[in-house]
This record gives C-alpha cells, sequence and structure tokens, in this order.
C-alpha cells in the first residue's frame, strides 16, 4: 500500500534531509539507461524523421522533435517519484531531485550521442531501415555541411536531455498550484499546436490569427497560450470545475436526476449542434468514432458487464455489414437465387439483427462453458473462420470473396437517404444507435440481468449455486453484443458503400477491445471517453484521426497504452468505482478501514446509529 | 404428519481412487433440523455438494420432494427449492450487501430484457419486490445488516457479519430445504449462541427445513432434532443428539481408541 | 470442486441438445467425409464424387502428392509443437495464456533473417561453412528469443502476480501488439527473405522424398524435445519448474525461488520459440512482423488438443494439428464438394480446436495443472 506524496505532509511524515548527491546511484543508472534506450529506439523507429514535417511551433518545434524531447521530461518527472509508505520517513525535496533529474537525462542524452556517433561512422541500414542520413539530419538539426556538426549535434542533445529531465524532476519541488500551472500551460500549448487541423476546422477565425501559415503555432501565439493557461490555472479555474464535479458527485438526493437530465440534454444539443459549425474533416472524424463506440458499446456488455472476453467481436461486425450488403446491394454474388429479395437499409436492418442474434448463438452456445482464455482463443478462431469464410472462393458465389460486395446504397428510410458522402448525416445516424445502445446498455445494468452478470463476474459456482443459469446469461449478453456490432456493420456498409474481407480483421477486435479498457471496462461514460479519445486521436485501424501523422506509429501506441493501462489503472481511464473495488481489493479494504468503515464488532446497534 | 422431503438413496461418490461417498443412505422430513457432524475429511462438504448439485454421484439417487435431482445443474438445484451456505464464506465480495441478497432471488424471479428494457409496470414491481424481499431477509438478523450497510460492499463486513449475509443470500432464493454448512465456524460463543436461536427461528418463523453440517457440540445439541455422524464416507451413527454422542464408535473416530484396545 | 467435476445429464437444456447435436453433426461430416475420401481414391468417378463436384470425376490424390502432404504436416506441426511448449509451460506455472509467445517466435525467426544475411555476406551460407552458421545461427535465435521472453515477463507480467485472471491475458495481448510493431517500425513493414540456402536443403533425400530442410526441423525438433525433456525430469532446476507448476504456494515453502523458476520456465519456452523460429526462416525462407501470430494461434490450439501443462502432449498436439492442417483440406474438405480448399487451410486449426473443446476438453492426453488453474 503506498502514497505518493509530491509535498510530504511534514505534519504526519517524517521528513528526512539528504545531500544533494546523496542518490540511490543504481536507480539513477537503470533509468537513464532506460531513457537511452527509448531515445534509440524512437529514432530508430523513424518517427523523428517521419513526424519533422510536422510543425508545432513555427519555426521552433516539430512534430519529430518533440517525439523525442518529450521522453526525457517525462522520464525526469519519475525519477522524482517517491513511493511513501504509510509510516515510513520521506525525503526532503531540494537540489537532490534536481540532481537526480540531471544525471538521468545525461545518460539518456549520451545515450542518444552514441548513436548519432554509430549512425555516422557505421551502416546497418540492412537490418535497420531507419538508421540513415535523413535520420542523422533530423539529429544534427540539419546543420548542414558544417564540419563539427555532430559535435554541435551531440552537444545540444546532451544539454536538451540533461534539461528537460532536470525540468521534469524540478516539478516535484515547485508547489502544487505553480505545478499544475506549468502542466495545464505546457498541455495547451500543445494541444493547440497538434489539434491544429481539429481547432481550425471548429473556429476558423484563428488560423490567420495564432497559425503560421505553413503550420504550426506562431512563436508569440503559443507564448501568449502558454501565459493564459498559466494565470487561468493559478487563478482557480481548475477548481472551479473540481469543485462542480464534486457537488455533481456527492449529490444522491432526488435534484441529481435532474442534473443528469441536464447534462445529457445539453451534451446531446452540443453534439446536434457542433458538426453543423465544423468541417468536412471533424465530421468524418466524429462518423468514425461514433462507428467505433457502437462497436465499443456492444463489446463493453459483453467484456464489461458480463465480463466474458470475446476477441473474435468482429465477426458480428462483418455478419452485420455483410447481410446489409447482401439484402441492398444488386452486386452481391451471382449464387443468390433470384427470389431473394433486394431491399432497402432500414428493411434489411430487423434481418441483419436476427441474423446476427442468430449467429451470436451459433458462436456463442459452444464456447459460453469454456474457462475464460480458452474463450478468448475460441471466438478468436471464430473471428477468424467467419472473415476466411467470407475471403473464401468456396463461397465467392455468395460474398465475391476478395473482390467483396460493392455498390451498397446509401441508408435509405424512404423519406431521407444517409449518404457516405455526407459525413454530417452519418454521425446524425451513429448517434441514434448510440443512444439506443447506450440506453441498452445503462437499463440491462440496473436490471436482474445486470445483477445476474454481476454474480457471475464475482463467482461463477456460487453465482450457479444461488439460482443464476449461467449458461444462458451469459449467452444473452454474447446476442446482446452481437446485434449492437451489427448495428455498426450495417451502418459502414451503407457508409463506405461496400463491403470486403479486409476490413475485418482481429486488430479491429483488438482496438475495441484497447478503447473499452483504456476507457473503462462495464461503464458507459468510460466507454465513450475511451472512444473519442482513442479514436478520434490516434484514429482507427485505418481512419485517421485528428493527429493523423501518426498513422505508421499508431498501433505502436496502442499496444503500449494496453500495457500501460493494464499495470497502471486497470479500471481505465473513467473509472467505475465497483471495477476499481475489484481489482484494487487490497488497497480499498485497508483505505476502508483506515477511514473506520469496516464493520468490526458485531453489537447490535441501536436503530439508524452510524457505525 | 411430515412427509419425506429429502431422501438419499445409496449415494456414493469416487475422486480418482478415494471413495469420498460409500452407499449413504439419508433422509430428511418436512420441518427436520438434522445435525450432521463427523471428523474432518468424513465427507460432509461432499455430501452438500452433491445434494446441491454441484458434483455428480457414481451411483445411487437423491430425491427432493419425490423427485431425483441427480444430473440437474445447480441453478436447477435451486429453482427446486433446495438453497445453501458455503463452508469459507463465498459472497459476492464487490457487490453491495442489498445486491447479494437481490441477485440470490434470480430464479423466483422473471422480467427478461423486454422489460428491463421497456421500464414496464411489470419490471418496476417485481424490483420493488425484490427490494422489499432482501430487506426482510437481512431484518431478520437485526438492524446489522440495514440502514447505511445496504449500500456497502459486502468486503467491508466484519467476519460473523458475513457468515449472517451468506445465510441472508441462501433464505432469499426462497427454498423449502437449507443447507447450512458450518454456520458458526469461527463465532465467538455469544455470536454462536445467538445464531442458534435464529437458526431455530428459520424453522419456527421462516418454515425452512434445515440440514446443518457443524462442529460446535453446543450448537447442534441445542437446535438439532436429529444428529447423524458420518465418518470415511459412510454413516457412523444416528440417532438424538444424546444416543449419538455417546455412541461408541463416534467417540472413537473423534478421539479414537484407548492403547489397550488395538490387537 | 468445479464445474468440469460434474457430469452433464444429457440433454438437459436447449443448449446441451443444441451442443449434442453440433457434436454430432461435425463427427458426421468427418466420417462422410474420410468415406468419400477414400471412395475417390479407388474410384474417381463415383456418384458421390460425382455428386459433390459438378458431375465431374474428383481429383485422386496420388501417393507422392499424400506423402508430400505428410512430410509437410509432420515437419510443420514440428515446429508448432515446439512453439506450444512455450505456451503450454506459461499456462501451467502461471494460468494464463501468454498470447505474445507468437512474437517470440517471430523474433526467433527474424534474428535468424538478420543472422544468416550477415553469414550469407560473410560468405559462410553455403559448403561446408554452412553446418557452423546453422549452429551459430541458431545459438543467437535462441538467445535472443530467451531475452524477449525474460524481458517480457520482467515488465509486464511479473506485476501482475495474482491479479485476475484475464488482466494477464489482456496485458499479453498488449505486448503481442507492441512486440509485432516495434518489429515493423524498426525493420521496415515488408517481407524479408532468407538468403539461399545450399543446395542440399532443396533437394529431396532418402526413399521417403523428403526435402532436406524438413529433414533439418525434424532433427533439430527431436533434440529439442529430449534436451527438453532431460532438462524437466532430470534436473533439479526441472523439478523446481515443476513444483512450482503444481502449486506455487507449497513450493516456496519447500524452499524453491518461485520467481527464479518462473523466469528459467519463460526463459525455456523463449527458448524453444526461437528454435522454431530458426526452422521456420529455413523451410519458408522468409519472415514478416506478422509471421507470429497464425502460428502461436495454432500452437496454443496444439497445447490445448495435447493437453495444457503436458509438455508430450504439447509435441504431439502440434504434430497431429500440423498433419491435419496438412491433409484435411485434400482429405476431408475436397470430398466433401469444399472448392478452394488451400484457402480454408487456416480455418482446419480452429476447426480442431472448437472439436477438442467440445469433445475432450481436457486434451488427448489430459492436462496437468495446478488446482487454483483447472477451471
Amino acid at each position: 500500500m503506498s502514497a505518493t506524496l509530491d509535498q510530504p505532509d511534514s505534519t504526519t511524515t517524517t521528513l528526512v534531509s539528504k545531500g544533494a548527491f546523496d542518490l540511490d546511484w543504481r536507480r539513477v543508472f537503470n533509468t537513464g539507461g532506460l531513457l537511452a534506450l527509448g531515445l534509440c529506439f524512437i529514432s530508430l523507429a523513424g518517427m523523428p524523421i517521419g513526424l519533422n514535417g510536422r510543425k508545432l511551433i513555427e519555426p521552433v518545434l516539430s512534430l519529430g522533435y518533440l517525439s523525442l524531447l518529450w521522453l526525457p521530461l517525462v522520464i525526469g518527472w519519475t525519477v522524482g517519484n517517491q513511493t511513501v509508505l504509510e509510516g515510513m520517513a520521506a525525503t526532503k525535496r531540494g537540489p537532490r531531485d534536481i540532481v537526480a533529474g540531471a544525471a538521468v537525462g545525461l545518460i539518456g542524452g549520451a545515450g542518444l550521442a552514441l548513436l548519432i556517433l554509430l549512425v555516422n561512422n557505421f551502416d546497418l541500414r540492412d537490418p535497420l531501415v531507419n538508421w540513415s542520413p535523413q535520420l542523422l539530419e533530423v539529429l544534427e538539426f540539419d546543420a548542414g555541411d558544417k564540419v563539427g556538426r555532430t559535435g554541435f549535434g551531440i552537444g545540444l542533445w546532451l544539454i536538451a536531455s540533461t534539461t528537460l529531465a532536470a525540468f521534469g524532476a524540478s516539478l516535484h519541488l515547485m508547489p502544487n498550484n505553480i505545478r499544475k500551472a506549468v502542466i495545464a500551460a505546457t498541455l495547451t500549448v500543445i494541444s493547440f499546436a497538434v489539434f491544429e487541423t481539429f481547432v481550425i476546422d471548429v473556429v476558423d477565425f484563428l488560423d490567420d490569427l495564432i497559425y503560421a501559415k505553413r503550420g504550426g503555432l506562431k512563436v508569440w501565439s503559443s507564448i501568449a497560450l502558454g501565459v493564459i493557461a498559466f494565470t487561468a490555472s493559478l487563478s482557480g479555474a481548475g477548481r472551479q470545475v473540481g469543485a462542480y464535479k464534486q457537488a455533481y458527485q456527492a449529490n444522491t438526493g432526488p435534484s441529481k436526476r435532474t442534473q443528469t437530465t441536464t447534462l445529457v440534454l445539453v451534451s446531446v444539443a452540443l453534439l446536434i449542434v457542433i458538426p453543423m459549425i465544423t468541417g468536412k474533416i471533424t465530421q468524418e472524424l466524429f462518423a468514425n468514432i461514433g462507428i467505433f463506440l457502437l462497436l465499443a458499446l456492444g463489446l463493453n456488455i459483453v467484456v464489461g458487464l458480463a465480463g466474458i472476453l470475446d476477441l473474435g467481436y468482429v465477426a458480428f461486425f462483418a455478419v452485420g455489414g455483410y447481410t446489409t450488403a447482401v439484402l441492398t446491394s444488386p452486386n452481391r454474388g451471382d449464387s443468390w437465387p433470384d427470389w431473394f429479395p433486394l431491399m432497402p437499409w432500414w428493411g434489411a436492418l430487423p434481418i441483419t439483427i436476427v441474423v446476427a442474434g442468430v449467429v451470436g448463438l451459433f458462436i456463442g452456445a459452444p464456447v459460453i462453458r469454456m474457462r475464460g482464455d480458452y474463450l478468448a482463443i475460441v471466438t478468436l478462431g471464430f473471428g477468424e473462420i467467419i472473415r476466411i469464410l467470407f475471403l473464401s472462393d468456396w463461397l465467392g458465389g455468395y460474398f465475391n470473396g476478395a473482390q467483396g460486395i460493392t455498390n451498397v446504397p446509401p441508408a435509405d428510410f424512404g423519406f431521407m437517404e444517409v449518404k457516405g458522402t455526407d459525413p454530417r448525416a452519418v454521425f446524425y445516424l451513429v448517434l441514434v444507435f448510440a443512444a439506443i445502445s447506450i440506453y441498452v446498455s445503462w437499463r440491462l445494468e440496473r436490471s436482474r440481468l445486470g445483477r445476474a452478470w454481476m454474480a457471475i463476474r464475482e463467482d461463477e459456482s456460487v453465482a450457479e449455486a444461488m439460482g443464476i443459469n449461467t449458461v444462458n446469461m451469459k449467452l444473452m449478453a454474447f446476442v446482446v453484443g452481437a446485434i449492437l456490432a451489427s448495428f455498426s456493420g450495417a451502418i459502414f456498409a451503407a457508409k463506405v458503400g461496400s463491403i470486403f474481407p479486409t476490413s475485418f480483421l482481429i486488430l479491429i477486435s483488438i482496438i475495441i477491445l484497447v478503447v473499452v479498457i483504456v476507457g473503462g471496462m462495464g461503464n458507459i461514460m468510460g466507454v465513450i471517453v475511451g472512444a473519442v479519445v482513442l479514436i478520434g486521436v490516434l484514429g482507427g485501424p485505418k481512419q485517421p484521426g485528428l493527429l493523423a501523422e501518426l498513422g505508421q506509429y499508431k498501433l505502436l501506441i496502442y499496444g503500449a497504452l494496453l500495457i500501460w493501462m493494464m499495470l497502471q489503472r486497470p479500471e481505465g481511464l473513467v473509472p467505475n468505482a465497483r471495477r476499481s473495488r475489484e481489482l484494487h481489493q487490497d488497497e480499498f479494504l485497508q483505505d476502508a478501514w483506515l477511514k473506520g468503515e469496516v464493520d468490526t464488532d458485531d453489537e447490535d446497534l441501536p436503530e439508524g446509529a452510524q457505525a | 404428519m411430515n412427509h419425506r422431503m429429502l431422501d438419499i438413496q445409496n449415494l456414493s461418490v469416487t475422486f480418482g481412487g478415494l471413495d469420498a461417498l460409500k452407499d449413504l443412505n439419508f433422509h430428511v422430513d418436512e420441518g427436520e433440523i438434522v445435525g450432521v457432524i463427523g471428523p474432518n475429511g468424513a465427507g460432509k462438504t461432499t455430501f452438500f455438494n452433491m445434494i446441491s448439485g454441484m458434483v455428480s454421484p457414481s451411483s445411487g439417487d437423491i430425491l427432493f420432494e419425490g423427485e431425483s435431482m441427480v444430473g440437474l445443474d445447480p441453478n436447477q438445484v435451486t429453482e427446486r427449492g433446495i438453497s445453501r451456505t458455503f463452508q469459507n464464506v463465498r459472497l459476492f465480495a464487490n457487490m453491495t450487501i442489498l445486491e447479494n441478497v437481490m441477485v440470490a432471488q434470480h430464479c423466483r424471479t422473471k422480467q427478461g430484457i423486454f422489460g428491463s428494457l421497456m421500464n414496464t409496470a411489470g419490471f418496476r414491481n417485481e424490483e420493488r419486490e425484490i427490494r422489499e424481499h432482501a430487506e426482510k431477509v437481512l431484518g431478520f438478523f437485526g438492524t446489522r445488516l440495514t440502514g447505511y450497510r445496504l449500500e456497502q460492499p459486502a468486503a467491508v463486513l466484519s467476519y460473523a457479519n458475513r457468515r449472517r449475509l451468506e445465510i441472508a443470500r441462501a433464505m432469499a432464493t426462497k427454498p423449502r430445504l437449507l443447507l447450512l454448512d458450518e454456520p458458526v465456524a469461527g463465532m465467538n460463543p455469544k455470536e454462536s449462541a445467538e445464531l442458534t436461536e435464529l437458526i431455530g427461528k428459520l424453522r419456527t418463523e421462516w418454515g425452512f427445513t434445515i440440514v446443518m453440517i457443524e462442529h460446535d457440540m453446543n450448537v447442534v445439541r441445542d437446535v438439532s432434532d436429529r444428529v447423524v455422524c458420518l465418518d470415511h464416507g459412510e454413516t457412523l451413527a444416528q440417532g438424538s443428539f444424546e444416543e449419538v454422542s455417546n455412541n461408541p464408535d463416534v467417540i472413537e473416530a473423534y478421539l479414537g481408541r484407548p492403547l489397550e484396545k488395538r490387537a | 470442486m468445479t464445474t468440469a467435476m460434474r457430469a452433464r445429464g444429457a440433454g438437459r437444456t436447449n443448449v446441451d441438445r443444441f451442443l449434442t447435436l453440433i457434436r454430432v453433426t461435425l463427427v458426421g461430416l468427418i466420417v462422410v467425409g474420410l468415406l468419400a475420401f477414400i471412395a475417390q481414391q479407388i474410384s474417381p468417378d463415383n456418384p458421390f464424387a460425382k455428386w459433390t463436384h459438378d458431375g465431374e470425376a474428383a481429383n485422386r490424390l496420388t501417393w507422392a502428392q499424400f506423402r508430400g502432404l505428410v512430410v509437410t504436416g509432420v515437419s510443420q506441426g514440428a515446429m508448432y509443437g515446439l512453439i506450444a511448449l512455450g505456451y503450454s509451460m506459461v499456462y501451467g506455472v502461471l494460468g494464463f495464456i501468454n498470447f505474445a509467445h507468437g512474437e517470440v517466435f517471430m523474433v526467433g525467426a527474424f534474428t535468424g533473417f538478420i543472422m544468416s544475411n550477415k553469414l550469407d555476406e560473410a560468405g559462410w551460407w553455403e559448403g561446408i561453412a554452412f553446418i557452423p552458421a546453422v549452429i551459430l545461427t541458431v545459438i543467437m535465435c535462441t538467445l535472443v528469443a530467451t531475452a524477449t521472453a525474460v524481458l517480457m515477463e520482467r515488465v509486464a507480467y511479473r506485476p501482475l502476480r495474482g491479479s485476475p485472471r484475464l488482466i494477464p491475458l489482456i496485458t499479453s495481448i498488449g505486448v503481442s501488439f507492441f512486440i509485432q510493431n516495434v518489429v515493423i517500425l524498426l525493420f521496415g513493414p515488408g517481407a524479408k527473405s532468407y538468403p539461399q540456402p545450399p543446395a542440399w536443403l532443396k533437394e529431396k533425400h532418402t526413399f521417403l522424398e523428403i526435402e532436406g530442410s524438413k529433414i533439418v526441423v525434424f532433427v533439430v525438433a527431436a533434440v529439442s524435445m529430449a534436451g527438453l525433456w532431460f532438462l524437466v525430469e532430470r534436473t533439479k532446476t526441472g523439478k523446481a519448474m515443476r513444483a512450482v507448476a503444481e502449486d506455487k504456494e507449497i513450493a516456496s515453502l519447500m524452499g524453491i525461488n518461485v520467481n527464479r523458476t518462473i523466469v528459467t520456465t519463460f526463459a525455456v519456452g523463449g527458448a524453444m520459440a526461437g528454435i522454431a523460429g530458426i526452422l521456420w526462416g529455413l523451410v519458408f525462407k522468409s519472415v514478416i512482423a506478422t509471421t507470429g501470430f497464425l502460428p502461436g494461434i495454432k500452437a496454443f490450439t496444439a497445447a490445448v488438443v495435447g493437453g495444457v501443462g503436458n509438455l508430450g502432449g504439447a509435441m504431439a498436439g502440434g504434430l497431429s494439428l500440423g498433419s491435419a492442417e496438412a491433409l484435411a483440406p485434400l482429405t476431408l474438405l475436397e470430398p466433401l464438394g469444399v472448392s478452394g480448399v488451400s484457402q480454408l487451410r487456416d480455418a482446419v486449426a480452429f476447426v480442431l480446436l472448437i472439436l477438442v473443446l467440445l469433445f475432450k476438453p481436457t486434451g488427448l492426453f489430459g492436462e496437468r495443472l495446478s488446482s487454483d488453474d483447472r477451471a
């Protein structure tokens, strides 16, 4: 059990002063080595080269350089982290932290320097694709043909790494409000720089105002933004927001219902209005987020509520897409009999739902009794089998194999059409279905079914002993998940206008899983946040997000994010109280004990007494 | 005349090479409280596991109200009216106390997806009934598990309260036969005495028939109508508490044989 | 007490009845398919074959073709078996599927690619120098794969000891993803080729007409299995591994350093996968970042088929899976009239997994797991 304190409370914890050079050198060297490895990896992965084109602050900072510079800063900050165990002495903050940070930064910088020297003198281009002159150019700051540019580059990196890491560590020394202000300022500037296209799309007069012609913030505007954010944070804007949040969460009375309803109505209004004023790129982004959100909501019921890890979830997406395509497109395979109907989208929808449900039953029935991990692999297998079948020549007569089914007409409701070329309309359609999915998740969670699923997650054999038919319950979750996924498939088919088997790789299942987990498993708000943050910023498997430049690297980030979240915060970004309890049982119990909430004696309490 | 509610005939089960139960015969009449005693490893919990459907017998039959329970899933057994507690308290730790008892009513309720989604009157009524019944069951143990406690996760309860919640949960499944596996294990004398009285009330006020595994002989003596002693998977003795506790085989099973008796 | 111990009353619930139906259908299809195959071998234009092939006679499989399929199947199965060992061992000890194990195999194959090309440039990849070159490559592949596996355990799995079961599985998915993409970014997304091997690897030898490369596979796999058997059954480390797989807590009470044993388990599994990697490279002569994904899943299937936790079973499962994969398309599916059977090869592994889990979930040779990992 630990508490990380930035400013150890001197009234309750003993503070020990240590000399500025009295460091845990082993930890410093290890961390420094890690930093060096990280910097070298980022370089060799080609990020500085690939991302160099995107200017963040014209002409000073590009995304390429940022991809290297953020690491010493963050690692410097972690070096300053102290885990202070309850009742143990904490070390007083002081120059010691800065020295530690600087040392780590120096070692990291040295590692990068070594890389520069190596790239200069050896050619390992054969295996390592990015070991190239372009890399040198970036790392040596385009210093042209000047002699000694290598030395210049190395020197600059050593200084940069050392100072950034020291700065990161020094964040711990600042008083809380200043630190928050600094972080707010940095994040604001970086956000405005990185999300340039989105900002311009929403508020386009800012384009000429704060952004430079070739992209990136102008230097003065970045400083201005930083100062504004800094002062705003210091003046307590954050605290206001925090206070609202606290008040909302603490409110358990009847007025909470009105509060929640207002919040929901306001959000819905915003969601309807914003796409009307933004440009097409943002609308397309919103539509993409929405399609993945639908999938995530469905998986959330299967994984988050019922606890079934379905890695083949993409199969239901595929079934939804293909069923819709087959029922609406004249270009479906030739083997379909002539009497097989061709219908508008809204007519195909109920059939798609039924087919998805049936497929869900077929896949679910054999797997539902298996152990959790086996179930994961078998569902993965089913996902692959379905993709292989759709791709095969054997069923090519029905699904056109690798050519896919083209000419899928837009979503036709009889009185209106939702064309794929009109992303705003697609977004509204997605919004409607998302609302349905959210409603379904929300109501099921609070019902007898939701309780049964919770019990199954807790202890399946006991749940069975308490009269719950676990097989049926799990199957039901599976089928509901399948149906929600098929909504997404149907919309996807109409939006893109064609269906190819390559759209349904296992990759999609995994990305949806990352969204659900990073957002918060079992928690509707979490899933929404996860979808917006991940798909919005990084993008889907084939769809670009706000950071389109990260295209090549996004899968790496997804993987790293999943690992990091599982290690640090498995309950997700927006945790649900119960799930955090489940995942941090020991800590929760200890906290409850410390707060006196644990039931320690069992005298019959007088009516209405508190413990 | 009270009819025979549970009839176990020649029940046997073998795990690997071990005969956990050998040709066991056992019966419970309606309204009885039967105490099951025996040294550790006698097969008592296995016995419960078989009645509740968690383990299948190798041979023999389990008749409940004349219907064979062999081969049924545990949830089907519970539906038919047999419910149990566990020796090592297995609550749904992260669910609230109220939820633990509400979910136990699953097999007695029927609202499905449609009702939940449409928030029909039937759904709302059933939820209300479930909640009321849960509070009533919890109220059986006084005020300990009520009030603000209802919304607390089960994990924060004290040991004795956990055992009580475990029993409450089993009660909530609206059974006819209640199997209690060491209900007072680990409790202090005051708690045990109180619970003994409550077990009696389970029969008189709630109408349950009870089979109880226990090691605490005071409890067994105070509340059982009849006592059965098991050892090595077989019935060693049956009868009233006095008869069984004075039975030399029973004494030997617990305390061993005096030296001179060994051949 | 586990759900596995309870014998299901046949047809008790609708789901059970449905499952029995599926079982019967699958067995029926297999039997009919095999009979049709036998029939078409005897007489290619028998009426059933004509019916399933739109009126044309079926293609008969020649002895040479059949033999070729068997050899391919068994050699591929040997590689699956080597990878399966890692899955089996980690599942036996820690109780979760190390999804990233397939990537350890891929890393081994990639190391082989780098080493073999460097050695080829130096002129060692042919003639007499080839043998030491291959041995050196095998050693390097094994070392790198082992290092990857050990690093994986240290960084991603050790902090999660004792978490609810699905958490390490999900983490391993992340690790798998991460390693794949690290490789893509460092080395580029395209397929990488091994250099041309010496002629004798491509030629067929002995009366069985087996390609040289496949003979190498058999020999190396057999030697590795023998080495593993020796390690697990006859050494102290092996005994520790078996003890930890049985019951971690009690093993530590007996004085076994559980952490170190777990690391050893990962290392040995990683080594086996590394060996499989270089063998794969020798047989297929090319590797790409996604090479690990499908064989990884298939290898896990093999582990389950043989019985998880059971090392002999893992290899047996691998061999069975490899053979089934090679033979089933042409001996089972084609006679049933399925066209384009080679595309459906990958599906065979998954269907086999489902079959085994439907009929004998503990695997052909029984699983060996600790009591808390069992269901």
